[in-house]
């Protein structure tokens, strides 16, 4: 009885670790250090997070130009860049879809809707899809709030933007900016990860 | 010790006990929009979450999309098709959809009426998902589509797109177990 008792314990642990390996492979958690990329703009140029010196921490959200809950947060995200590129968090704007999959997130496209939207971000095109994987981005929009420290870009906050996508005056917590404002204050960031409805990634 | 297998008997006796209210009846929608034979209860989470708890012998296939996500839209025939194959097997289809609000008078309607889905349609209004995707299953991201199957034996959640061979052998998994 006691051997087996402690069989089932062994197959328990190895369950859970098994369980806990796969989990760290399917993308980052709060504490781990984000990668860095380089990444085609549409404005044809190359960008990295490594180019912005003064940077504190970036707002890196995966979005995309044919999801309605990506265009419904257009707006707030030129926003989010507006109030914290100056405060040192500058949102960087990631499309991972494949355009044979979904034609309307294609690079040209995606010129175009950030020239009609007047974006102030980067909007950079993950060619190949091999960036979002390792963030593990699952829809868009996807945001990962990075912390730069001498480890590198630390993820602090993983999720929505805010809670609700469907009308911004109905919105009554800001995720992302809560998490940002913790983060400029030297505070722990206050929900650190949040879900969020979006269109699956297309690859 | 010996009390055990008295005591289950008991839970699962009261857990047979509970009503036995179809799906639909089961709702309570914050509104109901129609044109002409289509109609579509509109419910936030609380109203829904009913649909994911039943207790009756039926196996309930559970589907999010919309009429704008592709991979969704490409896999509706076979969720309709699977509805038509099992309907008098006690097997239900459920499609929740996840359009905008505004959208449902523009969009879904016409849809589900050109379309003519023969599957119970309710439309999700809910916009704070943080509180309620979890609720649906721990390990949904919130990426649709995405389905549920369950009777009251076993639950499974997928974060993915169907063939109509891949759906009928998970539905025919559940009910064979």
């Amino acid at each position: 009885m006691k051997t087996l008792k402690i069989t089932a314990v062994f197959a328990l642990v190895c369950l859970i670790s098994a369980f806990t390996l796969v989990k760290s492979d399917s993308g980052y958690q709060i504490g781990d250090v984000a990668t860095d990329f380089s990444l085609k703009n549409v404005n044809d140029k190359k960008v990295s997070l490594a180019d912005f010196k003064e940077a504190k921490g970036f707002i890196v959200i995966f979005t995309c130009n044919h999801c309605p809950y990506a265009k419904a947060y257009e707006d707030r995200i030129i926003a989010l860049d507006k109030k914290y590129k100056k405060l040192g968090y500058p949102v960087i704007a990631i499309n991972p879809n494949n355009p044979e999959v979904q034609p309307a997130d294609s690079f040209e496209l995606m010129k175009e809707r950030a020239k009609e939207k007047g974006f102030t971000f980067p909007y950079l095109f993950d060619e190949g899809q091999k960036i979002y994987p390792q963030y593990g981005a699952t829809k868009t929009p996807h945001v990962y709030v990075l912390q730069k420290t001498k480890a590198g870009n630390v993820v602090q906050y993983i999720g929505a933007i805010d809670d609700n996508y469907s009308d911004e005056e109905a919105v009554k917590t800001k995720y992302v900016e809560n998490a940002v404002d913790a983060l400029l204050k030297n505070q722990e960031v206050p929900v650190k990860t949040t879900k969020a409805i979006g269109c699956s990634i297309k690859a | 010790m010996r009390l055990l297998p008295l005591l289950l008997l008991l839970v699962n006796f009261s857990f047979a006990q509970q009503s036995k209210t179809t799906a639909t009846e089961g709702l309570t929608p914050l509104k109901v929009y129609q044109d002409e034979s289509v109609k579509i209860p509109s419910c936030d989470f609380k109203g829904l979450e009913p649909i994911f708890s039943q207790s009756d012998a039926t196996t309930y296939v559970i589907n999010f999309w919309a009429t704008w996500c592709l991979p969704c839209v490409k896999e509706l025939p076979y969720f309709e098709q699977l509805n038509e194959k099992y309907k008098d097997k006690n097997v239900k289809v459920i499609l929740v959809s996840m359009d905008m609000p505004k959208k449902v008078e523009t969009s879904l309607l016409p849809f589900v009426k050109k379309k003519n889905l023969q599957s119970e349609v309710i439309h999700l209004d809910d916009p704070d998902a943080n509180a309620w995707i979890e609720k649906v299953d721990k390990d949904w991201s919130g990426a649709i589509p995405a389905t549920v199957i369950y009777n009251r034996k076993e639950r499974k959640f997928y974060e993915r797109s169907f063939t109509y061979e891949e759906l009928e052998k998970e539905v025919l998994s559940i009910i064979n177990n």
